[in-house]
């Protein structure tokens, strides 16, 4: 995966933060310099409903301003999409898709469509709830998108997330470590996959 | 000096706003334009702004509140999207007619029905004949500079009239994208205090507004209501030029790309441009003279230039975002097909529609329309008023 220009979607439910996920994840590309579109697909959107978001990250200014049909990286945030949605629809060989669950990687793989490219896992409720109290899978996934594209240093990340966080939560700094912790734990957990 | 950061167009319009200041803004929340007096309300809620912001029961009332104050010689402004849009249908007749340079941010979405949220220009070209300036935005850059040069325009006492800057819905107005904003004092100086020449709150020189007018004036009221339509393009060229030396980036009625030697040209306004410049780029390095011609400006309409700028093309494709369900196809290609003929501009034309209540325009769209074009130039007759990325049966 070409960490310089990349195309992501993110796949969700309603009130996940899959769009809040792309969104930072825009936001924390800006930091380190690079062009950057964070964008969600609106449908009937209710909690709980399929979702879709995307991310272009590029070394120069992005024109086009479309869906993305063909990415380099999918997140699934839920893994119950998997039997409903065709996550992997377009995503290229060479990429990677990413799942939050708990099982392994070879009980996933069935489950995706006999794609042939990169796949990893990460059990964000674990990480989540460990970390902060509650089950919040965006910082996870968030960590994830990252660790797997390379869309950046790892140590610019954490600083820059840590910045965001402490913007995020000025009124509710007692949540600024635990989802610090949330990313460096799925950076750790990611680690013998990567 | 201008300052690199990320917003989506929503934030961009909302910062441009607390910039500019306005007296007052009267508004009714309509998705995907909440997020303007939204962001706005926070603004003034933490004192970085001080306009009076009026949280009314209707688009209907807004308008009215808008034409209110901006009678009263108040810098008025609003925002709305869609069936909001049309419910104001009335009030933006009053607005124009009473040459009242009040501004409105709008965020394009598609009328009903079927009841969809998403992208298309049927509400700003359903008002195109209101009496109102009309300028679209590409991205989200576009957005913000758009609504600052919108007063400076509308208030110029050559033009006297209400200024529409448009956004696609979700598709600009959603996404987080790199933008250039400009320092507050900046932004203030380019659009500078309101000074109205005549006003309801000047008791010095009395005057009325939206009188009853008998057949003997009527008449007249709307002749120089469109002498100043006709005069706004001078003022919307000084302006754009004005903002050009400022800060060094727009244009003025429309961007040309890459079209100065291109056989194949493709019209089309709004985000859609963004992505047909890139399909224009794989082309031409496969060895196809392909251009765009984005339109920035829909009122006035710019027709001599339109036709100037297509003159040396084989075939253009002209891309409504908007059904006009006449038989004829949409207003942007009726419109520039007049404008071609009136000015003997004898080359193919193909109308389409594309891209109705949020139906994803992409390279590929633009790459088959482009195709077409090559088809429509060797003399293949090509299907006028072509819906691109239809679904048919298969």
């Amino acid at each position: 995966m070409n960490g310089k220009n990349i195309e992501i979607r993110w796949h969700g439910r309603g009130g996940q933060g899959a769009k809040t996920a792309a969104l930072l994840l825009a936001d924390v590309c800006f930091k380190t310099g690079a062009y950057v579109q964070g964008f969600p697909e609106y449908g009937p959107e209710r909690m709980g409903a399929p979702i879709t978001a995307f991310n272009r990250i590029s070394d120069r200014q992005i024109r086009v301003h479309s869906n993305i049909y063909n990415p380099d990286l999918v997140v699934v945030v839920d893994e119950t999409l998997l039997t409903s949605v065709d996550v992997t629809a377009g995503l290229s060989e060479d990429g990677a898709v990413i799942v939050n669950t708990d099982k392994k990687k070879e009980e996933i793989i069935p489950l995706l469509n006999g794609y042939k490219g990169g796949v990893y896992t990460v059990d964000a409720r674990a990480i989540s709830v460990a970390a902060l109290g509650k089950y919040f899978p965006n910082s996870p996934m968030l960590a994830a998108a990252v660790a797997v594209s390379h869309v950046m240093e790892k140590e610019d990340f954490i600083k820059e997330m840590r910045a965001s966080y402490e913007h995020k939560f000025a009124k509710k700094p007692e949540v600024i470590d635990g989802n610090m912790k949330a990313l460096t734990e799925t950076f750790a957990a990611l680690e013998d996959q990567l | 000096m201008s300052r690199k950061d990320r917003m989506s167009g929503n934030e961009a319009v909302a910062f441009a706003i607390r910039q500019v200041n306005p007296d007052v803004m009267p508004a009714f929340p309509i998705t995907p334009s909440t997020e303007i007096p939204q962001m706005v309300s926070t603004y003034i809620a933490n004192g970085e702004m001080d306009t009076e912001f009026i949280p009314v029961e209707s688009e209907h009332s807004s308008m009215s509140a808008a034409i209110g104050s901006e009678a009263a010689g108040a810098r008025s402004m609003t925002a709305t999207s869609s069936c909001g849009l049309a419910f104001m249908w009335e009030e933006l007749l009053v607005a124009a007619s009473n040459r009242l340079p009040v501004v409105l941010t709008l965020v394009n979405r598609t009328l009903s029905g079927p009841i969809n949220i998403n992208c298309d220009h049927s509400d700003g070209m359903g008002a195109r004949d209101t009496g109102w300036i009309q300028i679209y935005a590409e991205n989200n850059q576009e957005a913000y500079d758009n609504y600052i040069q919108a007063f400076p325009i509308a208030e110029d006492k050559r033009v006297h009239l209400p200024v529409m800057v448009c956004q696609d819905g979700f598709i600009t107005s959603h996404a987080v994208e790199n933008i250039l904003v400009e320092e507050d004092e900046d932004v203030k100086e380019f659009v500078g205090e309101y000074h109205p020449e005549e006003f309801l709150l000047n008791p010095g020189k009395p005057v009325s507004v939206g009188p009853y007018a008998v057949s003997a004036y009527s008449m007249e009221a709307k002749y120089n209501q469109e002498l100043a339509m006709e005069a706004s393009k001078e003022v919307i060229a000084e302006v754009a030029q004005k903002f050009r030396d400022k800060f060094g980036r727009g244009f003025t009625f429309f961007e040309e790309y890459r079209t100065e030697d291109a056989d194949y040209i493709m019209l089309i306004m709004g985000s859609a441009a963004g992505t047909a410049k890139e399909a224009v780029d794989e082309l031409r390095d496969a060895g196809v003279k392909a251009g765009v011609l984005k339109l920035r400006v829909f009122r006035p309409f710019p027709e001599d230039e339109i036709a100037k700028a297509l003159r040396g093309c084989k075939a253009v494709a002209i891309m409504d975002r908007c059904e006009s369900y006449n038989g004829n196809g949409g207003p942007l290609s009726s419109e520039v097909c007049a404008a071609l003929y009136r000015n003997e501009v004898f080359i193919k034309t193909v109308s389409y529609v594309y891209g109705l209540a949020g139906r994803d325009f992409t390279v590929d769209s633009a790459k088959k329309v482009f195709s077409q074009l090559e088809e429509a130039a060797k003399g293949v007759k090509i299907k006028q008023h072509t819906y691109v990325g239809l679904r048919t049966k298969s």
